[in-house]
């Protein structure tokens, strides 16, 4: 039975829409199309490159080592979820895959702020990991070094999204038709062969959203930069941060804005491409 | 003869592999609980800290002088924790106050320009929000919110307004629209239906979107870093501040305030979501 709503009641639906419309209008799209505007745009109103051009003059080091971040990052948690969520599904030991499911969990609401802290005093190079090294006798006191740098920053947005991701994934692979992977199974396929061959094609979507979501994370995430990459080369987070606060200059931190909207728009236009391609394919 | 030697073979040869990627996934789960669980447990050795320096594995000496230094009721740590714990209150109340009709119109799918809306919603998520955060911070300043409690308020529930809203809509979909009729067809105004027969069965859902909510705000750094400071200091900016300062028992026991509702919280949810669950979200 439908449900029939005259034109007067969905007039009154839009009323209920509109607090919550009017909200993300004013405090999120506005300052957004303003950052685009500030980042090329004089303070008369005039259009320049002038500022993107400054960004790039000094923080082109910066904007290749945030891709190149974000993009290890990724890799590394598109193999991980993967693997975690594939032996969920896959693994004839129900109480392994049981313990894995709640496990791959637990870091799934802990705080970006809270996650830098703990790596701040684990990788550090009197950190506990160094430490657990030392002791059993795998390194040296002498051989230790501190991961706080651009490794730090891998492993910190690895351990933090790895929980989002894998749920994401393991969802996409709860949801696929059972029969599927039981015909496969009594046809002779090995368990790699299913997952590669039958598993993975489907969750394909997912995965790029999954990853999308993760790059936009990263790419907006304040703390970790600031608490965990010490020195030169940072992460354009952390510049931005830095121009505003030091110099007051928003149209070069905007710039800068500018400049990682594209990042990620671009990978994710990457991802759309490869998705209709592989649309078009079949 | 050879037939059942051959199938024999097969079968040891098929435990034996078993065994081994028994043995494979009981490493590889070892591995993934170290990592997990190192950071944390270095996270508590250092709140329970007095000194600890190169090159002692362990703390030298161990104590609670730090936690009776947080917990004095004239510390930055209680002020902080009480206002956190307002602003995520507040959030929360402004979240529903707002998503609550919009989640009710919203999973009505005659709905016009229904998937417009909830991508509206989405958008927050979508960018990269420091640029924005900081773009809010200069508008704030023009209206006197910089600093104020209104201004981390708004900027939080904005943030947590895609939660709310793609729950609400979830659970208002969920409701029996039979009931709903039933309802106004035995003479019930449309307030007194919803408020009577809606709400109740769309509770559970609003009440997870609202610890969603709660978690984001307590545990947000980024906006309240621009628009907040200096004159708020929620958890995450005092444990920043501590942190770099080199303070590490401190940052690391306020660490532990926000880790405990992040993991409870965890828990909780840990028997309502189910990832075969998730994947029917925004359907």
């Amino acid at each position: 039975m439908r449900q029939t709503t005259s034109p007067n009641q969905l007039k009154n639906h839009l009323w209920l829409i509109a607090p919550a419309a009017l909200m993300v209008g004013i405090f999120f799209l506005y300052p957004l199309c303003f950052s685009l505007y500030s980042a090329i745009t004089l303070d008369s109103g005039e259009f320049t490159l002038a500022h993107l051009n400054k960004a790039f003059e000094l923080y082109s080091k910066d904007i290749l080592f945030t891709i190149i971040i974000v993009l290890i990052s990724v890799a590394i948690l598109a193999v991980l979820s993967i693997t975690i969520a594939a032996l969920i599904t896959l693994s004839p030991f129900r109480s392994l895959s049981k313990t894995l499911g709640f496990l791959y969990r637990l870091p799934l609401f802990i705080p970006f702020i809270v996650t830098a802290q703990m790596m701040r005093t684990f990788l550090a190079k009197n950190g506990l990991m160094n430490n657990a090294f030392v002791a059993s006798g795998l390194l040296t006191p002498m051989d230790t070094v501190s991961f706080l740098g651009w490794s730090g920053i891998i492993i910190t947005f690895v351990w933090k999204q790895l929980a989002f991701s894998t749920l994401l994934i393991s969802g996409a692979m709860a949801a696929l038709d059972d029969s599927q992977i039981r015909a496969a199974r009594n046809l002779g396929a090995s368990r790699f062969r299913i997952l590669f061959q039958i598993i993975l094609p489907q969750i394909v979507p997912t995965l790029g959203v999954a990853m999308v979501l993760s790059i936009v994370t990263m790419m907006s995430v304040l703390s970790v930069p600031l608490m965990i990459g010490t020195g030169s080369p940072t992460m354009m987070t952390a510049d931005m941060a830095f121009r505003i606060n030091s110099y007051g200059d928003y149209h070069v931190a905007n710039a800068l804005g500018l400049v990682s909207y594209c990042i990620c728009a671009g990978l994710a236009w990457f991802y759309l491409r490869q998705n209709l391609k592989e649309k078009g394919a079949n | 003869m050879i037939y059942s030697l051959n199938s024999n073979l097969l079968k040891t040869l098929n435990i034996r592999s078993l065994r081994i990627s028994f043995w494979l996934q009981c490493v590889f789960i070892l591995l993934l609980a170290l990592a997990i669980f190192g950071p944390i447990m270095n996270l508590l050795i250092w709140t329970v800290t007095e000194s600890w320096y190169f090159p002692h594995a362990l703390p030298s000496q161990w104590g609670f002088k730090y936690w009776q230094q947080v917990f004095n009721p004239y510390s930055d740590v209680s002020g902080s924790l009480f206002t956190s714990l307002l602003i995520a209150v507040l959030t929360v109340v402004v979240c529903l106050i707002v998503s609550v009709p919009a989640g009710y119109a919203l999973s009505k799918r005659s709905m016009p320009l229904r998937v417009f809306w909830m991508l509206l919603f989405l958008i927050p998520q979508a960018f990269p929000n420091l640029t924005v955060y900081m773009n809010i911070a200069r508008l704030f300043y023009d209206f006197g919110l910089n600093g104020t409690l209104l201004g981390v308020i708004l900027v939080h529930s904005v943030h947590g307004l895609m939660f709310s809203i793609w729950i609400s809509v979830a659970a208002f979909s969920s409701t029996d629209p039979m009931l709903e009729r039933a309802s106004r067809n035995l003479g019930a105004g449309p307030f007194y239906t919803f408020f009577h027969i809606v709400l109740p069965q769309a509770a559970p859902g609003l009440i997870a979107s609202c610890i969603f909510v709660f978690l984001e705000s307590l545990d947000e750094f980024t906006g309240t870093f621009f628009v907040g400071s200096p004159n708020i200091s929620t958890l995450p900016l005092l444990l920043y501040t501590a942190s770099m300062e080199g303070n590490y028992q401190i940052a690391s026991i306020t660490a532990l305030i926000l880790l405990v509702p992040s993991i409870l919280f965890m828990i909780i949810i840990n028997k309502f979501m189910r990832p075969d669950m998730l994947s029917k979200l925004g359907k």
